[in-house]
């Protein structure tokens, strides 16, 4: 299986473990993501004015040169990107005399119909391979491994776009079954980090991150497991240092542990919070034996 | 204190132009008060999203000031559990941009200090320009 893959800027630059992790995942399974050609920065969140078309121009731009590459569908691992391409998508369907308004500002280099589709990673791992298959492929399962997945806001709202039900989402917790591993559920998966805050109100990402890891411990959890770069970051970053810290992982990087392969192809060690000493008291991973 | 209350009469110059820029219509909502029980940034505003609502449409003063559109960040929680199908994210956008049309950029990358500027990462700075700056 084949499908033209939108990486967007943060995959390249603070999460090039998730990438990493999903491409060598994506080979155990017989799926190619092939990256298109000139893409460009999504723009990250969606403008919410009505007058304010030139912030669509990034992600129109997306779907105009996919589609001059001959493809009709791409998919992305950013929850932020995922978003922003599906809202302009949905603006291409509903309006557009919108979108010509945007083209006319480039010479009409930007004609798009809105006929492609934005698929999340998560979608193809779902939909397109399945999880029996991936459950088939596991041979490590994570056994007594527990972990709290977190959504976000990105990868659900608004219905719209979201690829499952915004209040009771499944497919983390189905993936991570398919694992084998112990899931731990709570209100808080669903709420929002703080997001961009990050950069210069941090003390409400700080607050968030706390209670959603509060949460997560009090049922048990021993990690949080995540889709979005930006959730990864605040989650990271900014847990407070006061008490044991809660590992943060990429669901990328759980299914490449659970698959048995090399971890050095999943970025365990590009993380703040460390990964390895959970994963070596499970015996998911080997330790290294002194001399190595 | 007193509070002068806009009763009748022209329509309210800033009510307009959030209605026009978001394209909802304020007049909906029934302050049911969902939109702020859902808000998870809610401890962190000085005015929960249902009580913008009201001082918009009531015509009280100083909307403008106030943080609660800054600190929300557009997660559509409210969005996707409003009784009445109004994007108030929408709403804190269009204030967002009619205070940055008025008074500015709410956020100068030149004051961020370098040491931040070097460890965020891009989908953070980008998501902050696009909605503190115009």
């Amino acid at each position: 299986m084949q499908i033209a893959y939108y990486p967007g800027c943060t995959m390249k630059a603070s999460a090039r473990q998730h990438e990493d992790a999903a491409l060598a995942v994506l080979g155990a399974l017989g799926v190619e993501l092939r990256e298109m050609d000139e893409w460009n920065c999504c723009g990250v969140v969606h403008s919410l004015t009505s007058d304010n078309l030139i912030r669509h121009m990034a992600p129109v731009r997306v779907f105009a040169r996919l589609r001059e590459q001959g493809a009709d569908e791409v998919a992305t691992l950013c929850d932020m990107c995922f978003n922003t391409l599906g809202r302009a998508n949905l603006l291409a369907q509903r309006h557009p005399e919108q979108i010509a308004a945007i083209s006319a500002t480039s010479g009409d280099d930007l004609s798009y119909d809105g006929g492609a589709d934005v698929l999340h990673l998560l979608q193809v791992l779902r939909d397109r391979v399945g999880f029996a298959k991936i459950r088939a492929r596991v041979r490590r399962p994570l056994r007594g491994l527990s972990v709290y997945p977190y959504y976000g806001c990105k990868l659900l709202r608004p219905a719209e776009v979201g690829i499952d039900d915004p209040e009771t989402p499944a497919v983390l917790r189905d993936l991570m079954l398919a694992l084998g591993a112990t899931v731990v559920e709570g209100s808080l998966q669903t709420q929002c980090c703080g997001a961009y805050h990050v950069v210069n109100r941090d003390e409400v990402v700080t607050q968030r991150v706390s209670a959603t890891t509060e949460q997560a411990r009090a049922g048990g959890a021993e990690a949080i497991v995540l889709s979005c770069p930006l959730c990864h970051y605040n989650f990271d970053a900014l847990q407070p240092q006061s008490g044991a810290q809660m590992p943060i992982f990429y669901y990328t990087q759980l299914m490449g542990i659970a698959f048995g392969l090399d971890p050095d192809q999943l970025g365990l060690e590009e993380q703040q919070i460390a990964l390895l000493p959970l994963l070596e008291r499970h015996n998911l991973v080997h330790a290294p034996t002194p001399g190595d | 204190m007193t509070i002068t209350m806009r009763a009748g009469g022209e329509a309210d110059e800033l009510l307009r132009k959030v209605e026009t820029l978001s394209g909802q219509n304020l007049a909906g909502c029934y302050q049911c008060g969902t939109c702020a029980a859902s808000c998870p940034l809610r401890g962190s505003m000085d005015l929960g999203p249902d009580a913008i609502i009201r001082h918009l449409r009531f015509g009280l003063p100083d909307v403008l000031d106030r943080q609660s559109f800054w600190v929300c960040v557009g997660c559509d929680g409210c969005v996707e559990r409003c009784p009445r199908d109004i994007d108030i994210a929408r709403i804190m956008g269009a204030l967002r941009q009619i205070s940055i049309q008025e008074n500015g950029d709410h956020l100068v990358v030149a004051q961020l200090p370098a040491a931040a500027l070097r460890k965020l990462p891009p989908i953070a700075l980008v998501a902050s320009m696009r909605r503190n700056t115009g």
